[in-house]
């Protein structure tokens, strides 16, 4: 297959996907749409997550603060103010953010930005260290992140949270960042800086020695990964429309790892993959929680247990799949032709 | 005109004295043989010489430039690639994208030129690959271009390691012990291959090795090593006769050749 078919066979794809969300977003029950969002969100997250580990092989667990940040950003500068006035009963909220209402593309952006920033802060000083050493630095600085957002009552409104941010996330804003994010990611692991990326990932020691300067090309991905965790931030902020500093705890970081070990790390394809298992079976467990009747036996209710089956369903996958669904394999259209090759070979055999 | 100058280099870790004062002058175009029994230095003073580590004293001059405590990465950009004893391949990527991989360090454009596959930077990787595939075809490894690197036999992964120091662009080259676990077929192809990439890249060669025929058949100019010391230095014929170097080396490899 030419690469012309192919990329005849991609825009037509991607022609069918936005006429799809167009639709869905008029037609699909809020509850679904809600549930797209949420896995374009989460693959946002998780291709940048991928990028750190998948790509360059350092291990961070730092996502839940980039993406507080990005999410703290975007719902100051897109709350109404009287809205702003409502929330910072305790303490008001300080000057000029209380006058500031922006529209909400450039507050996504300059949620991003920030978070972008803080990747390079927090990168700087993460990335001298190795393996768990730096894992375990980066957990603690999304803590930080998180404890700062708890106290800073006069801009983040503390544990009170921020209510009633405008739910401006919809399909096309949450899938165009999606396919954006994936795009530069994607056309970064393939330039020259991805295989340096990969190099580092590879052997440090090899890559170092042929020119490739580490600590450069890690920040470089460490801070990439940051703004686009922060753009998800700000989509996430304003799709639930309420976020207080317990959303970003660790657990998000853990939850954005997990998608990505279940996809398949190193594989963009397997993120996305990973986001709509992760999120729908979230959902889908969702009975679970409630009382069950099995003939004459009745289980009471056990909020939580839907936890419990989705570790199961997890450790079932890893147990099969030891990379993950996709390994480190792409979705390609010459992958999926070859997939119904024998199909079509049948059929002419038989007639 | 010298090209690499080393004075009074030593390296001490902790207590152990690994190289102690060094001193060794490289002039261009040369190929010069740095022998020793296993243990007595020789790759920590490669591993000083691309900055891998910090010299505990001395100086490292190359080019007229003082780099001495300077990064890897900047050391290979001012010319100076070296291979490794126990291979370092990027052994999950391709043998092309390992090879592509030297000539980062000479990219110009920016990661945004790059992740927005901007015309310049398009330009840029066609040049990448061209020239990549054509240091393939030096080391005749063309036709495994699209392989794992993993994959390849023990041979070519040694001539894949070159191929990649090459693509940096270095006027100095090291190789350490490029004749490990090689016969003597192949060994003398390697000699042949070290003169040609010499005269084909304008080269400078600083070479570790173990094996007496390739070291004494090739480099006109020898320094035998023993516990970070260097106990001669000269012609191989004065080394072959040296009473130090026969104690401390030869006598042993002798013994094993017979």
């Amino acid at each position: 297959m030419s690469r012309q078919t192919s990329r005849i066979l991609t825009a037509i794809s991607l022609i069918a996907l936005f006429v799809f969300l167009r639709w869905a977003e008029g037609n699909l029950d809020p509850y679904l749409r809600r549930i797209l969002n949420l896995i374009a969100i989460n693959v946002i997250w998780a291709v940048t997550f991928n990028l750190i580990y998948g790509y360059t092989g350092q291990f961070s667990l730092g996502h839940a603060g980039f993406i507080a940040i990005g999410a703290y950003t975007t719902a100051l500068l897109t709350l109404p103010l009287a809205q702003k006035e409502q929330n910072f009963f305790l303490t008001p909220l300080i000057w000029p953010l209380s006058n500031i209402h922006i529209p909400f593309l450039p507050s996504l952006i300059l949620g991003a930005l920030l978070a972008g920033i803080a990747g390079i802060l927090i990168g700087i000083p993460s990335l001298q260290l190795r393996g768990d050493y730096m894992a375990l630095v980066t957990l603690g600085f999304a803590e930080v992140i998180r404890v700062i957002s708890m106290n800073l009552q006069s801009i983040t409104n503390g544990s009170l949270g921020l209510k009633g941010i405008p739910g401006y996330t919809n399909l096309l804003w949450s899938w165009g960042c999606a396919a954006f994010t994936i795009f530069i990611v994607r056309m970064l692991a393939n330039s020259s800086y991805g295989r340096a990326f990969k190099a580092i990932r590879e052997d440090e020691i090899a890559a170092e020695t042929m020119g490739v300067s580490i600590f450069y090309h890690k920040l470089m991905a460490f801070a990439i990964a940051a703004l686009f965790a922060g753009l998800g931030g700000g989509l996430f902020a304003n799709l639930i429309s309420t976020i207080d500093p317990n959303v970003f705890t660790y657990i998000l970081s853990y939850q954005v790892v997990t998608v990505v070990v279940l996809g398949g790390v190193g594989s963009i394809t397997g993120n996305v993959l990973g986001s709509a298992i992760y999120v729908s079976l979230f959902e889908l467990l969702r009975p679970f929680d409630q009382p069950m009747t099995f003939g004459s036996i009745t289980i009471p209710g056990r909020p939580g247990l839907r936890m419990v089956m989705l570790s199961i369903i997890f450790l079932l996958v890893i147990l099969f799949y030891r990379r993950g669904l996709m390994g480190s394999n792409e979705f390609s259209w010459r992958w999926l032709l070859s997939k119904f090759q024998p199909l079509f070979e049948r059929a002419r055999q038989e007639g | 005109m010298r090209i690499l100058k080393t004075e009074g280099l030593s390296k001490h870790f902790g207590g152990l004295v690994a190289v102690s004062d060094f001193n060794v002058e490289i002039e261009k175009g040369e190929l010069v043989g740095l022998i020793g029994p296993n243990g007595s230095g020789k790759t920590t003073i490669f591993n000083l010489v691309t900055g891998l580590y910090k010299p505990t004293a001395g100086e490292i001059h190359f080019d007229d430039t003082n780099i001495t405590g300077f990064r890897p990465d900047r050391i290979t950009g001012l010319g100076i690639a070296r291979t490794f004893q126990n291979i370092r391949l990027f052994s999950e990527l391709s043998v092309l994208d390992n090879v592509k991989i030297g000539h980062h360090l000479r990219l110009h454009s920016s990661p945004f030129v790059a992740a927005f596959g901007l015309p310049a930077y398009r330009r840029e990787e066609a040049e990448i690959t061209k020239n990549s595939l054509r240091l393939l075809d030096i080391t005749d490894l063309a036709s495994v271009a699209q392989e794992q690197a993993e994959g390849l036999p023990y041979g070519q992964q040694r001539k894949l390691e070159i191929a990649r120091a090459l693509a940096t662009g270095p006027k100095l080259l090291l190789l350490d012990e490029p004749a490990a676990g090689m016969n003597r077929e192949e060994i003398r192809e390697l000699m042949d291959f070290i003169h040609r990439i010499m005269h084909a890249f304008d080269l400078t060669v600083f070479l570790v090795e173990h094996h007496m025929r390739l070291i004494m058949g090739i480099c006109p100019r020898i320094l035998v090593l023993d516990h970070g010391v260097t106990i001669a230095h000269g012609t191989p014929v004065e080394i072959q006769n040296d009473p130090k170097v026969i104690e401390a080396y030869l006598g042993v490899e002798e013994e094993e050749d017979a």
